[in-house]
């Protein structure tokens, strides 16, 4: 009704302000600029992002079998019950190794924290199976790490600590530890230092100021750090497909087994829709409390 | 005082066990690309070059290290001008749907790469692009843009936009502007961009299972099979490589940053 009463001032506008012409120009420059870059990504993500969410409810005709059998066979949830454990797993570890790394860049003299800095990124430039095979080789039956344990005496005979979980979250804490210190390092940086010397010329002790001042302070750093690790290891597969011998099954293998041994894409797509579904409201409930660019700005 | 030290000590000892199982894979494939052993023993036995040899003699190691040099290059050469132009649109303009554009453009991040390597697995498939060069290229573009248009942005925040308007106010068309006033000031991100891209191309081992294969097999897809089945000591050769050649990228954007 309303759409009636009111004039449609907008259009007689356009046609005689020259500056809203100018404007719909800008914005027509502006479609050119972005248009193959999005034109890119629409057709080779965002497209067969659709087909694969038709795909996970259909065969022969809408159905939920698809989704049903990762409820109710033993295989299906059980992968997904253990990529979540390995991913809580190796966020935690993440998190323990890493905060004394980033705490320690932030406290250390410029030249050495430097140095630390550059051991962290290092990896960071490194393929990763550049470093599952290192891993292979220094994990292995007849290893340096096994050498070492029995040299020390901490073991009579030689630990399997590759072709498992354990070697698994071994090399998956690796590869992730950079994506947890980078965040961490960033808010830590931040935390203006008077802060902490008023705690302590306040009295408190040197554990009490890290406890109630510089840790709450670098909270969003750990919210941050932990959510990219997280994330990326629910969808991990090079390291787990090579570490894990063949036994640890994480959900991106479920993925690529349906696709390349299979052909059933209607099991392919239902994991890999919850899967995305799992990455997409970690990413939506935690951007409440951190900005997503944050969180994605050190990967 | 004394606890203090104990914290201390105890404190330093975790970061440096930290340290160490971070630098220790990558510093012990160096020595083992030279052993002179069959074996994945540490240390090696002797000192050789064979396995360096049997990388540079092999002809499928070769047309696979061919194929991932000429599929960086290119990715570069491509993703470079397109994630520009697109950061140049994104800092420029505020229309309301610019937000969920960029949203768009940085979805190949979000994205579990193994759902994004199913999903071009089953365009390819439809088209015939499978196993072929344009389409490991069109792949690797979509991968890298993420990191050209992020880079960029941040290069453009830097910058002071009405140096182009004076140049174009003085009779310059817009992209002559662009191109003699703003690039030469957003060049180091712009490096960084497409260095970026190029290594994401060098390094991606996921998409490229799916999709390459035949003559247009990566080398990271030959290693992973090669790790998977046998473990062929000529991997510690051309992991070696890589890392030399990733380093001397790093240093590159490091020198072109210093320059700037």
């Amino acid at each position: 009704m309303s759409t009636l009463t009111i004039p449609s001032t907008e259009s007689t506008t356009a046609a005689v302000d020259p500056s809203v012409k100018l404007l719909k120009r800008e914005q027509r420059t502006m479609l050119m600029l972005l248009s193959p870059a999005l034109a890119v990504v629409t057709l080779l993500l965002v497209v067969p992002l659709g087909w694969l969410f038709i795909q996970s409810f259909y065969s022969d005709g809408f159905t939920l079998e698809h989704y049903a059998r990762i409820f109710t066979e033993g295989i299906y949830w059980k992968t997904f019950a253990l990529t979540f454990k390995i991913s809580i797993i190796v966020t935690i570890a993440a998190l323990l190794l890493g905060y004394p790394v980033a705490y320690a860049i932030t406290r250390l003299p410029r030249r050495w924290s430097m140095i630390v800095l550059a051991v962290v990124i290092v990896p960071f430039w490194t393929s990763i199976l550049v470093r599952a095979y290192a891993w292979l080789v220094l994990l292995q039956r007849s290893g340096v790490v096994n050498d070492s344990l029995m040299a020390i005496g901490l073991t009579d005979k030689p630990l399997s600590l590759v072709h498992n979980e354990l070697g698994t979250i071994i090399a998956t804490v690796h590869i992730l530890l950079p994506f947890m210190v980078l965040p961490l390092y960033s808010t830590m940086q931040k935390i203006p230092k008077d802060l902490l010397m008023a705690g302590s010329s306040l009295g408190a002790s040197p554990f009490m100021v890290f406890w109630r001042v510089f840790f709450p302070m670098s909270m969003s750093g750990v919210i941050a750090g932990s959510t990219l690790v997280f994330v990326l290891c629910l969808g991990f597969y090079i390291t787990p497909e090579l570490m894990g011998g063949g036994r640890t099954v994480m959900a991106s293998m479920l993925v690529s087994r349906n696709i390349q041994l299979y052909s059933d894409w209607g099991a392919a797509s239902a994991v890999s829709v919850v899967l995305l579904v799992c990455v997409v409201l970690i990413f939506n409930i935690v951007s409440r409390f951190v900005p997503l660019e944050k969180i994605l700005g050190s990967k | 005082m004394k606890s203090i030290n104990l914290t201390k000590i105890v404190f330093v000892a975790v970061v440096l066990a930290v340290l160490v199982y971070l630098i220790l894979p990558i510093l012990i494939v160096v020595p083992m690309s030279f052993s002179d052993s069959r074996f994945m023993s540490f240390p090696p036995p002797g000192y050789s070059l064979r396995w360096y040899e049997s990388f540079f003699d092999s002809l499928a190691w070769m047309s696979a290290a061919g194929t991932s040099i000429t599929l960086a290059f290119s990715t570069a050469i491509i993703a470079t001008p397109l994630g520009v132009a697109a950061a140049y649109a994104i800092h420029n303009c505020d229309h309301w749907t610019v937000r969920y554009v960029k949203l768009i453009l940085l979805l190949p991040l979000i994205v579990p790469i193994i759902i994004v390597a199913a999903g071009v697995f089953f365009i390819y498939a439809l088209t015939g692009l499978l196993a072929t060069m344009p389409g490991l290229i069109l792949a690797n573009v979509m991968l890298a843009m993420p990191y050209v248009i992020t880079s960029v942005i941040a290069g453009l925040y830097g910058f002071d936009k009405t140096q182009e308007m004076v140049a174009r106010s003085l009779g310059m068309n817009r992209f002559r502007a662009f191109m003699t006033v703003t690039l030469p000031q957003i060049k180091p991100s712009v490096v960084t961009g497409a260095v970026f891209a190029f290594i994401q191309a060098l390094d991606e081992t996921m998409v490229a299972l799916f999709i390459s294969g035949g003559e247009n097999q990566t080398i990271t897809k030959r290693m992973f099979t090669a790790l998977r089945d046998e473990i062929d000591p000529t991997i510690a050769s051309i992991s070696t490589l890589l890392t030399a050649a990733s380093f001397a990228l790093v240093l590159l954007i490091t020198m072109s940053r210093k320059r700037a």
